[in-house]
């Protein structure tokens, strides 16, 4: 029955790297050399349980840790600090900030960017015996809602600074670094970037061609090479840069270039930058190339240890994402605002525009995704503070949520103002431009989306592998066989052995968490059928593994909105009737999207149209555009 | 170098739009945004700048009111005030607190805290009331300055220019004083979120009216709170001729 064995090392090298890095941070399943090593051992290690709701649904298995309850990290204390800082923040956009001319200019002016650091928004979560804040991650969140919804361009300038540019030294420096660094970001006002991508290394980051050698005595290396669009690269003093250094492996003496994260002072000599990019949006944050030539960097000014750059790189990023929800959700609001202020006046046909039905559903929906991504925004940042290590691909998941819904958002609410909307001076073409960069940068949604599936495929596999080795040895193994027999033969004669959410969601919700539970268990049964199918080849069928993916963030996105439905019906929140709604029409539709992916991602039809997909694009590709003139074959 | 003492109020924050209690026992308040009085703002701000020009030695920022009042005093702190403290009333007894009750318990930290100088908003927003600085100047016998648009500081007197119908007057009181910030002294500064999270560690003092020997008894009764008549919709008129006749039938011209 279970013929399933190793599908984890063919990855294409850059996703593998990706994948393994991430999987090393997160330390729930076993990397690929622990497997080799595992092979020629009889007694196995179990593998290990993940407490990420995401990654235990590939198993088919309903992990509520870390989403039921919904999580409600703030003391009163903490509470109380945040309401207080939340108002000069919205002042400072009320009264200084004009993203208006922020955005016609391409830049922040003097007094604007003085108030930013005056009002310490560069430095929210440096301690504040640093110079900072110091606000936990769901703080934070609250703080960059404000941001979001008023100037992402500004939001894009803080965010380089702080939520990657130092956040490096927060997370990997060591007390000396801290100390001499981060009173420099915060009331020293020097900038930070985060300095990553190079031309030939996008996606895929572990490529990179800059390079830093250490020098004969060990007292510092030298490094050389240059980056592109770097967020603050025009304007940064304080860098953390990734290059490659030769490091020799102590066991086989070999000597390979591995990623190394430093961090950089523009004062090191030898660091300039391009001009500021011309850009669609975001305009008023500063993008330039960062060049490199003969940097002479103190050998103490590793981040992390030599070679482990990638995994610092990695979990910066991880570490930021919730706030790209959590700003988004900040844009989703203030736009559905503007567009619900227009359709409760116009009137067409005699009537507010609000009353028919075609707007009514837009309205809806956009106020779903934003109840959707709102949630995962506090549920993640919640569960982070909690001390919670196992939340990468839910902050993927709400990184491609949230990017996609806003710009859905956006985009539905200029088309609700019509004409109106697509006027500059509505204010909502400058948040559709500044959106379009959030599905791009910071791990494009495309390679999230392989992360996601691949990362929930490896760690099911390893469950399926540890199953395989229990009937190599059943005797041993009997309690582990026993459970999985049950499970299956319930499975087998349909009777219902999904999971059951109903003493986690409110009475009112039963409904929706059943078709949530059906989600996971035919997903899990999907997963483990494609691992049987595809064995280690499903690593590179991106076509089904977006489909997974996919199926896995509407499946996690249900579980959120049950779990902050829940607990405002719970607590008699005056919008709980409402929230109710939300959730319970997220979680039909919803569900319906995932059955149909999983679906997709099996059926045969499904699979011939993938490959004719494939096949249309190379056709496409070879002639270097449309194949096809013309119907007048001109 | 004066010791100032300002009076800060917690209201319903300027922008939230007030509503009525079904009982017409007052406005709602549960659960609704509160900030500084936003004249007290202008008073703190003022004290601060005394301070940053050494005129001033120590801020002592007082709020009269429930708990949150607190959150009140805390914006005080991160705005500059070296000190708070908090006259806790709450419940009933804050509901009928009239400006009486508030100078008097000004009236008495102000002696308590050898006080050169009491600076407070001219009104608050909530009660609209604009008798704080008068009653307390009167309970200390000192000088009063209200409505203050400038204050220059001589040697033991103040030069004080006043908003006054019609025009500004300038004044000169001895010190100690009472003055009234008005909406022209000065443009308040926002606390900075690393000033506030300095400000936790300021101390608040808390005292009740009755440590102060200040008698809180109701001085009113609270009959009924309505909101504003609505307004009526207007019309549109087809000409002059119309206006002018409208305008005539409701005896304008």
């Amino acid at each position: 029955m279970i013929r399933v064995s190793k599908y984890i090392s063919q990855t294409p090298k850059c996703l593998n790297k990706f994948i393994e890095i991430n999987s090393r941070c997160l330390a729930t399943q076993a990397s690929p050399k622990t497997v080799k090593a595992d092979e020629k051992k009889p007694a196995q290690k179990p593998a290990k349980e993940s407490q990420s709701f995401t990654m235990n649904i590939f198993r088919g298995q309903l992990q509520p840790n870390q989403v039921f309850p919904y999580p409600e990290p703030l003391t009163e204390e903490q509470r109380e600090t945040i309401v207080m800082l939340m108002d000069p923040m919205q002042k400072f956009f009320e009264e200084v900030n004009d993203p208006v001319r922020n955005d016609d200019e391409s830049s922040i002016n003097e007094k604007t960017s003085a108030a930013l650091w005056e009002l310490g928004a560069f430095g929210l979560q440096v301690p504040v015996e640093y110079g900072g804040a110091g606000l936990t991650n769901t703080q934070y969140a609250a703080g960059v809602e404000i941001v979001g919804a008023n100037d992402l361009g500004v939001g894009i300038t803080l965010g380089a600074h702080q939520s990657i540019g130092f956040k490096g030294i927060l997370l990997f420096g060591n007390p000396e670094q801290k100390a001499k660094y981060l009173p420099r970001v915060t009331e020293g006002r020097e900038y930070a970037a985060f300095c990553l991508t190079e031309p030939t290394a996008g996606s895929d980051a572990g490529s990179i061609k800059t390079r830093a050698v250490k020098s004969a005595d060990g007292s510092h290396y030298v490094l050389n090479g240059s980056k592109i669009w770097i967020s603050n690269g025009g304007l940064a003093e304080i860098m953390t840069v990734f290059a490659q250094v030769p490091v020799t492996d102590p066991a086989t003496g070999k000597t390979k270039d591995k990623v190394t994260a430093f961090i950089v002072e523009r004062s090191f000599g030898g660091v300039t930058n391009g001009p500021p990019e011309r850009k669609m949006g975001i305009k008023c944050s500063n993008t330039a190339e960062v060049y490199y030539e003969d940097v002479k960097i103190p050998a103490e000014n590793i981040l992390g240890q030599e070679g482990e750059g990638f995994k610092v790189a990695m979990n910066i990023l991880n570490n930021g994402r919730f706030g790209m929800a959590a700003a988004l959700s900040g844009t989703m609001r203030s736009c559905i605002k503007k567009a619900t202020d227009f359709a409760t006046q116009r009137l067409q046909f005699g009537q507010r525009i609000d009353s028919y039905g075609t707007i009514q559903e837009k309205i809806a929906r956009m106020s779903m995704v934003h109840y959707v991504t709102e949630s995962m925004a506090y549920m993640i940042s919640g569960n982070m503070d909690n001390g919670s290590q196992d939340y990468h691909l839910e902050a993927a998941i709400s990184k491609c949520f949230a990017s996609e819904s806003a710009w859905n958002v956006c985009d539905e609410s200029i088309q609700i103002m019509g004409g109106m909307g697509y006027m500059k001076g509505t204010g909502l073409e400058r948040v559709m431009r500044d959106l379009r960069i959030f599905r791009i940068f910071e791990g494009t949604n495309d390679i999230l989306r392989l992360f996601v599936a691949l990362t929930g495929i490896q760690y099911a596999g390893s469950h399926l592998q540890e199953l395989q080795r229990a009937f190599q040895n059943p005797t041993a193994n009997l309690g582990l066989l026993v459970e999985e027999a049950t499970r299956r033969a319930t499975r087998a004669v349909g009777l219902n052995s999904s999971p059951n959410f109903s003493h986690l969601v409110h009475p009112e919700l039963l409904e929706s968490a059943a078709l949530c539970a059906k989600s996971i268990q035919s997903f899990g049964q999907a997963i483990e059928a494609a691992l049987v199918k595809y064995k280690r080849g499903i690593v590179n069928e991106q076509f089904i593994l977006n489909r997974y993916a996919q199926a896995a963030m509407d499946t996690y996105a249900m579980a959120v909105v049950l779990s902050r439905a829940t607990m405002s019906l719970n607590k008699n929140l005056p919008s709980a009737a409402h929230e109710l709604l939300m959730a319970q029409a997220w979680c039909a539709e919803a569900s319906g999207r995932v059955a149909y992916n999983l679906n997709v991602a099996s059926a045969g039809k499904h699979l011939d149209i993938f490959s004719k997909f494939g096949k249309i694009s190379r056709n496409v590709c070879e002639s270097g555009g449309i194949v096809q003139s013309n119907p007048l074959n001109l | 170098m004066a010791r100032v003492l300002v009076g800060v109020k917690r209201v319903i924050d300027y922008a939230v739009k007030i509503r009525v209690k079904p009982d017409k026992s007052g406005v709602v308040t549960d659960g609704v945004k509160h900030a500084m009085n936003p004249f007290d703002e202008i008073a703190i701000e003022e004290a601060v700048r005394m301070k940053e020009k050494k005129l001033a030695s120590e801020i002592i920022a007082v709020s009269c009111g429930p708990p949150q009042a607190q959150e009140t005093i805390r914006t005080a702190l991160a705005m500059g005030a070296d000190r708070g403290i908090h006259v806790e009333v709450a419940g009933a007894e804050y509901d009928t607190l009239q400006p009486i009750h508030v100078s008097k318990i000004l009236a008495k930290l102000a002696q308590d805290e050898k006080a050169d100088i009491v600076i407070v908003g001219k009104q608050a927003i909530d009660d609209d009331a604009n008798q704080t600085a008068q009653m307390t100047a009167a309970v200390l016998d000192w000088p009063a300055g209200t409505f203050c648009s400038k204050v220059e500081h001589g040697s033991g007197e103040l030069t004080i220019t006043r908003e006054v119908d019609g025009g500004l007057e300038v004044i000169k009181v001895k010190t100690p004083a009472v003055l009234s910030a008005d909406l022209r002294l000065n443009e308040p500064r926002y606390a900075t979120l690393p000033n506030i999270m300095k400000a936790k560690k300021k101390p608040i003092k808390k005292v009740s009216p009755k440590d102060l020997g200040v008698d809180t008894a109701p001085r009113i009764d609270i009959i009924s709170v309505e909101d504003p008549p609505v307004r009526q919709a207007g019309s549109i008129l087809p000409d002059v001729d119309a206006l002018v006749a409208k305008l005539k039938e409701g005896g304008h011209i």
